[in-house]
């Protein structure tokens, strides 16, 4: 059985919310004093905020794992998850609040490409620079300093000042430093999204290289989860400072991206935030087929009809309704408004009202999300406004079976109705 | 498997260091770094300057000339009998090696908060290799004071340059080690609070005046000496000037004290410094 790289315990690490000023001395004296008196710091009350803005919060809580030698962990969450925290209190970036980890061999990390570049410098300087800012000796450098220049393919350029370099450069010879460090337990954050393609997939290559190795343990972070797969023979979930899966990749990828993307179902709840006065409340939402049955996938080409139920508090003499389509990403795909054209706004009288809006658009398979809104035609605007009401997902089949989209990747969101002509001669018809 | 308490591991990180963990070897094995920072910093300093490293020389030059005028012939403070440029040049030369590696290493932490946010090495190099570069600006303006020396040897001014000489090597050290103690003193208190920054700029400032450098320890009136006396850069100033222009005095047992309150301003530094080092990233 091999023996373990690395073994975290418990491993916590708690951040101060709030802002560092006139309280500070206050808060560091009442901690001093607890503390000369035997007590718990009274500061670190998590979640019972004593006052605003100081509170605090678990960035880590509670992680252990045994990583053996050679192994490639592979760790994932969404923003906040706290990976890049576990990232810097392995790397020694900041110290844990609780727990403990122990690591065996020269450790070497690599959160950023080009640490420490100085700009004056020449290539030559900033190789032998950065590398012995991560760790290297000087000697090392110098063995391996062709080896560098050369996969950052800089070769005529080294006894230039770096400020002269492309971005390209910069990023292909700080990577390249990077790449030759040669230690027993690396660790990556992300620093792959770098340079252009062609330089990504030798960045990947040589990854693969460093974590093929029978000895060295690399712990990578990243969030595109296909290098995470492509990479990684062990993968860890993080959300909210909690470890929620740790083992085979695939099932963490996959819990990883059921997380991500939670239903939302259409039905909006009577107390979400309001942004807007909040004179006209949006209730619900559905989208029906053709036939007049509520639906969550809509094929190719599909005519769909989008029904929301709204709520006037008051008597409102100028309604706007919005409905925007945006793919789970968040990004944009069509916009319609009430009042598109020249129409007009719409008088509506306390109580429900429901509204329908046929849409004529192709949405190509993906899937998607319907963003609700109701405004004033004039100031103050917004009277109510919900994002992600409803997903949906499109398939590339049409009902009968016999279009799809044509090419493999998706060119767009959208297919426009075209109508093409095509007729012999040079002249145009 | 095997349990982890058995194995030898090569790090482990914990919440608390002890509080004599200095880790020094780890500075050694890193001195690499403080030798490229040393280069980097003077490689860089005078880039894109037109005059360049004669930079080092203007500074003292003006700073003395001006002295001169106001301190010497304006205010007309008593030198001992050493030539008022010989006197002022020598003052601001050493007081400037302090006062520089004070003031940049005060800032270590915040200044170097994007290094330090995503690379690991012995924080105290940065101040360490910011020493020992103000080490290259003191040699070319002692050169400079040299040949001022030189000039007014020639000129027929007698300098009394005695056997003291060979301590001095020790007091640049001491100097050295006031600066980086107070400095990284100060910068572990700034990533809590800022407004020491402030302080630091004129508090160095202040400093100034109360160390013999614009004046003799011995113009000072006997009721005030005991302050002047018991700053620890006096003896220094008081020695350098007397083993190079013969004017001033000499204590051993004076020397020793600054030489305690070196040693113990470095350790708390040091002290101070490593223990912030692991949780600045959090409140900077």
């Amino acid at each position: 059985m091999p023996s373990l790289a690395i073994s975290s315990e418990r491993l916590s690490k708690l951040y101060r919310l709030g802002v560092i000023g006139t309280g500070t001395l206050h808060d560091d004296f009442e901690r001093w004093w607890a503390r000369v008196r035997g007590l718990p710091d009274p500061t670190l009350k998590v979640d019972a905020v004593h006052r605003p803005g100081h509170g605090a919060m678990w960035a880590l809580k509670d992680i252990s794992f045994d990583l053996p030698e050679g192994a490639t962990l592979g760790i994932i969450g969404s923003n906040g998850a706290g990976k890049s925290t576990l990232l810097k209190v392995l790397s020694r970036i900041t110290a844990p609040t609780e727990g403990c980890v122990r690591l065996r061999g020269r450790v070497a990390s690599l959160l950023e490409v080009g640490t420490g570049f100085h700009p004056e410098l020449t290539g030559r300087e900033n190789v032998y620079l950065n590398g012995t800012i991560l760790g290297m000796r000087k000697t090392e450098v110098a063995r391996k300093f062709d080896e560098i220049v050369a996969f950052a393919e800089v070769e005529p350029f080294i006894d230039t000042p770096v400020k002269r370099y492309s971005s390209g450069m910069h990023v292909r010879l700080a990577f390249a430093v990077a790449a030759h460090l040669d230690p027993d337990v690396l660790i990556v954050d992300e620093v792959l999204a770098v340079g252009d393609v062609a330089f990504q997939k030798r960045c990947v290559g040589k990854m693969q290289d460093l974590t093929s190795s029978q000895h060295r343990t690399v712990l990578f972070v990243s969030h595109n989860m296909a290098s995470i797969k492509a990479l990684c023979s062990r993968a860890m979930l993080l959300d909210h400072g909690r470890l929620v899966a740790d083992g085979d990749v695939d099932q963490a990828v996959a819990k990883y991206i059921d997380r991500q993307q939670p239903a939302a179902t259409g039905v909006i709840p009577d107390n979400h935030p309001v942004i807007g006065t909040g004179e006209v409340r949006l209730r619900s939402v559905t989208i029906l087929a053709s036939s007049g049955e509520p639906v969550s996938e809509l094929y190719l080409g599909q005519p769909f009809r989008i029904v929301f139920v709204v709520e006037a508090l008051k008597d409102v003499k100028d309604a706007v309704f919005e409905v925007d389509i945006s793919t789970l990403d968040g990004t944009y795909v069509t916009t319609s408004l009430s009042v598109d054209g020249t129409r007009a706004p719409i008088p509506l009288a306390p109580g429900l009202h429901t509204v329908c809006l046929d849409l004529d658009v192709v949405l190509l398979a993906d899937h998607y999300s319907i963003d609700l809104g109701v405004h004033h035609s004039g100031p103050p605007w917004t009277m109510d406004f919900v994002r992600r009401t409803l997903d949906f997902h499109v398939l590339n089949v049409s009902e009968s079976g016999g279009d799809r989209y044509f090419f493999d990747v998706k060119r767009g969101f959208v297919r426009p109705q075209g109508r093409w002509h095509v007729s012999a001669g040079p002249e145009r018809t | 498997m095997t349990p982890a308490t058995d194995q030898p591991w090569t790090l482990v990180i914990r919440p608390e260091r002890r509080w004599l963990d200095l880790r020094l070897a780890e500075v050694w094995r890193y001195r690499d770094l403080i030798g490229l920072f040393v280069r980097r910093d003077f490689v860089a300093a005078y880039k894109q300057t037109m005059l360049g490293p004669a930079w080092y020389l203007i500074q003292p030059l003006l700073t003395s000339f001006t002295f001169l005028v106001i301190f010497g012939r304006i205010a007309q403070l008593p030198t001992e009998g050493v030539p008022q440029l010989l006197f002022y040049m020598l003052g601001t030369v050493v007081w400037s090696y302090f006062a520089a590696s004070l003031t940049l290493t005060s800032n270590t932490f915040t200044a170097n908060t994007g290094l330090f946010g995503k690379v690991y090495f012995p924080r105290i190099v940065v101040p360490i290799s910011m020493v020992l570069s103000n080490l290259i600006t003191f040699a070319f303006q002692f050169v400079l004071f040299a040949l001022t020396a030189a000039l007014y040897a020639l000129g027929g001014t007698t300098l009394h340059v005695n056997a003291w000489v060979a301590v001095l090597p020790l007091l640049l050290v001491m100097l050295a080690g006031l600066g980086l103690g107070f400095g990284i003193i100060v910068s572990s208190m700034t990533t809590r609070y800022r407004d020491l920054q402030y302080l630091v700029a004129f508090g160095t400032q202040l400093l100034m005046f109360a160390s013999p450098v614009i004046y003799p320890l011995s113009s000072v009136p006997a009721r005030y000496r005991w302050l002047v006396a018991a700053n620890p850069l006096t003896p220094i100033l008081e020695t350098f000037r007397y083993a190079l222009l013969g004017a001033g005095s000499v204590s051993a047992a004076h020397l020793a004290y600054a030489g305690i309150v070196t040693i113990v301003v470095l350790t708390c530094g040091m002290l101070t410094f490593t223990r912030i080092e692991r949780t600045f990233m959090d409140t900077v």
